[in-house]
């Protein structure tokens, strides 16, 4: 499933809008979502889950091909937790 | 966020009510829902993808009192998020 997809089956859900406006509203939403989690805010959507903005400290690492050790610089990722609901879902 | 905030913000931003916000919002996450049960890998381009792993079922034990416990095979989701959204996280963009 790709972003088009998505967009298709809002275009069908929905009457009133064309194809270019529901597109242009899934991308405000993913918009919405991205400035919240790059102010370091998390995203929690009831029954699917909750993105997060996590710091990582600097570590030492290894180049796996040469095996040079090196530094991995400080950084932040963003990570998913499933809800409940979507856990269940997924093995019912 | 809550996901009500993001419907309000929506709204606000596109211009549309609440009400229609509401719809489009649930219809995304249904989908994207859907997909995962189906067992298929979704795809968001400057966002990320989801993918289902398939967990085999195995005997545990419960660590207080050491029972064996048999846990079921399962499913979960994994989220990795794409290029374009781990710089914007790290101010690169």
């Amino acid at each position: 499933m790709t972003k088009t997809d998505i967009v298709e089956g809002v275009y069908e859900r929905l009457g009133g809008f064309s194809k270019k406006e529901a597109a242009a509203i899934v991308e405000t939403i993913l918009d919405v979502m991205k400035d919240a989690l790059t102010d370091g805010e998390k995203v929690k959507i009831s029954s699917f889950g909750t993105f997060t903005v996590r710091a990582k400290k600097k570590r030492r690492g290894r180049n796996p091909k040469t095996g040079k050790t090196l530094e991995i610089s400080a950084r932040k990722v963003l990570t998913f937790k499933p809800s409940q609901v979507l856990k269940s879902l997924l093995n019912s | 966020m809550t996901k009500s905030e993001l419907i309000e913000a929506v709204a606000r931003q596109s211009e549309i009510t609440l009400d229609r916000a509401a719809i489009v919002v649930n219809a995304v996450f249904e989908q994207m829902v859907d997909a995962m049960k189906r067992g298929e890998r979704i795809e968001i381009r400057n966002f990320g993808n989801f993918t289902v792993k398939h967990y085999d079922g195995y005997i545990g034990r419960n660590p207080k009192s050491g029972d064996k416990v048999q846990v079921p095979p399962k499913r979960l989701p994994f989220f990795k998020s794409g290029l374009g959204l781990k710089e914007m996280i790290n101010g690169r963009r």
